[in-house]
């Protein structure tokens, strides 16, 4: 909350802290899979959360979209603590989120897929969605408007119409960013947004979540793999081993933090 | 080189948007409109309306109903002749409790009364799903069937058990009862399948049909854009049993006149309905009309094929006509699984390009 707007290098702004997580601890049964876990993500941000496989930061994400209610520890949003939520309640909250494996809906086409991102948006009553009458049909043709601009902005116009289920793997990786970005989210949370592409994919992908953040100004909270790009596009990454957090900071800094190398490069754990 | 779209061009989202997004196939719905309304109801007769109209649109109603639930909404049910139940014994009452009301909002609040059960059966589908769910139905149905048997209060105290429609009128029109004529009949049982279709149509396209889909297709996806699987479920078992509902107490009411639970409404017709749906096409309109002219006329068609063309008796042929529509069934599951509709859609595929191959 306290503090000041930055604008980073490349000209962008980043402003207070829009969401904080505080000693957060997530148990399955005996197993701890986040331990006390604090940070914060500012707004405007791109952060970025790296780990090992099993770091837990997955869980992180469903803590984060309501999926996992934790044990322990608090959740601030928008300076206001966050009590626990169902995920459709957390989404209408203004946070939208992308999955490691696809979830899109197979049946139907990419539009029908990306304008389901603005359900939340709709409010036309049951009679006149029956009737298709009046509100119903205005906000149809207003929300189409919207999603069109998002389908331009990826690129994706010319599979408007195909239904998803046809569609290869990269492209239903972006038509589910579509469908998240839609929903013109304050925080969009991908989970490893690159995984499975091959290198020409990652660099457009890369390019579409660094334009989203530009252009739009969203908050961006991302999982990936791949350090190069991680370290390329965030702004400030968090790292995470044995559901435990190692280290948060600037790229540089983390790369340079023993505990975070160690973790990477392997040490024995004694 | 009729059927195309080249040229046909859409310049605002509401033309997009629109149900015939081809001219030809706007003209084929407009004609076919026309000649139902026009011309069918002069040219019917009682043979006609009861071996074949009257029952093709009443079942298309139920298909429409349990369509939206299963095929758009992706929640099994076998409860479908417990619901059409519901709404005949729903009619039934408010028939002989309000004779000066007319028939009209009486179908219609047989459908709510439908609606509001069909709600209360489908809150087990929060906890369960799939088959299970499809046993949790078929609770239902043989509750209802048997709540309508054992209370006599349902079918006001009758020494047969059975229910009966009294005569009753719209604008001086006989519906109901032995006075009513066939094309009346036709009449009232495709207004209501018309205005019931074009519901059926918007709802499904616009934000309660995409909530539903997207249960459907992935319900933790659906929750996670803020789909509340609760509502979409139960609004789905809503307007399914109200759909359901309409077409039990037409079944009643205009069709049958005279009926008795366990025969009219027996799991068979839970299991007929969902014949229809499955052979004309989960999740589409067009599917839930083509499964029930399916289920109804090719029973239809056998019949005088086999005892009026070949002239076999008319019990062999009752049974070698069962095996036939088995086999029917069997076969177009294995030509086309998603349905007739499907297979409409791929034929349309393939005009739009024909004479040529590509």
């Amino acid at each position: 909350m306290n503090q000041q707007t930055e604008i980073t290098a490349d000209g962008r702004q980043i402003g207070g802290t829009l969401m904080e997580m505080k000693n957060i601890t997530l148990r399955f049964g005996g197993v701890e899979a986040i331990k006390n876990i604090s940070f914060d993500i500012r707004e405007g941000e791109i952060r970025a959360i790296i780990g090992p496989n099993g770091a837990g930061k997955s869980s992180m994400l469903n803590v984060i979209s309501g999926f996992y209610v934790p044990q322990e520890g608090e959740i601030w949003f928008k300076g206001a603590r966050r009590g626990p939520m169902k995920p459709y309640e957390v989404a209408r909250l203004g946070i939208a989120r992308t999955f490691q494996n696809i979830a899109l809906f197979d049946g139907m086409t990419v539009l029908d897929n990306i304008m389901t991102g603005r359900l939340n948006r709709m409010r036309a009553g049951f009679l006149s969605q029956a009737l298709w009458w009046g509100a119903a049909e205005r906000e149809e043709i207003e929300n189409r408007e919207r999603v069109e601009r998002v389908i331009d902005f990826l690129e994706i116009q010319n599979i408007r119409k195909t239904p998803v289920g046809r569609l290869p793997y990269g492209l239903k990786k972006r038509v589910e960013l579509a469908r998240a970005l839609a929903a013109e989210p304050q925080i969009l949370l991908l989970d490893e947004p690159m995984a499975g592409m091959n290198v020409e994919e990652k660099e457009d992908m890369s390019r579409f979540v660094l334009d989203v953040n530009d252009e739009f100004g969203t908050t961006i909270a991302l999982i990936e793999h791949d350090m190069g790009v991680v370290m390329d596009l965030s702004d400030r990454v968090v790292v995470m081993d044995y559901g435990r957090k190692i280290g948060d900071g600037t790229p540089d800094e983390v790369r340079n933090n023993q505990e975070v190398i160690d973790a990477y490069l392997g040490v024995a754990h004694d | 080189m009729l059927y195309r779209e080249a040229g046909d061009f859409k310049t605002s989202y509401r033309a997009d948007g629109q149900t015939f997004p081809i001219r030809l196939d706007r003209w084929a719905y407009y004609a076919a409109i026309a000649v139902a309304f026009l011309i069918v109801p002069f040219i019917i007769n009682d043979y006609w309306a009861s071996a074949v109209f009257v029952p093709f649109l009443i079942y298309a109603i139920a298909a429409l109903g349990l369509n939206i639930l299963t095929g758009y909404a992706g929640q099994v049910s076998l409860g479908t002749g417990g619901f059409m139940a519901v709404g005949a014994y729903a009619v039934y009452k408010l028939m002989t409790a309000f004779p000066e009301i007319s028939i009209v909002i009486h179908i219609l609040l047989a459908g709510g009364i439908t609606a509001i059960v069909g709600m209360l059966f489908g809150l087990p589908s929060l906890r369960i799903k799939g088959f299970y769910l499809a046993v949790a139905t078929l609770a239902a149905q043989f509750f209802l069937v048997w709540l309508f048997n054992k209370v006599p209060w349902f079918y006001n105290y009758s020494a047969s058990g059975q229910i009966n429609a009294p005569e009753r009128t719209i604008l001086g029109f006989a519906v109901s009862g032995p006075a009513a004529s066939a094309s009346t009949k036709y009449l009232v049982c495709l207004v209501f399948a018309f205005v019931l279709a074009w519901v059926a149509r918007n709802l499904t396209r616009g934000t309660s049909g995409r909530k539903w889909m997207a249960i459907r297709d992935m319900d933790i996806a659906a929750e996670i854009i803020g789909v509340n699987p609760l509502a979409a479920k139960l609004s789905a078992f809503a307007v399914s049993s109200f759909f359901v509902g309409i077409a039990g107490a037409l079944l009643f009411s205009v069709y049958l006149g005279a009926a008795e639970v366990g025969e009219a409404f027996g799991i068979n017709k839970s299991f007929l309905v969902l014949f229809m749906i499955i052979i004309g096409g989960l999740g589409s309109i067009f599917g839930s009309f083509a499964g029930a002219a399916f289920m109804v006329l090719m029973p239809v068609l056998l019949k005088n094929l086999l005892v009026g063309g070949f002239g076999w008796p008319t019990d062999l042929a009752a049974h070698i006509e069962l095996m036939i529509v088995g086999a029917l069934i069997v076969f177009f599951l294995i030509a086309e699984p998603h349905g007739l509709a499907r297979l409409w859609a791929l034929t349309k595929e393939k005009l739009r390009l024909w004479p040529f191959p590509h």
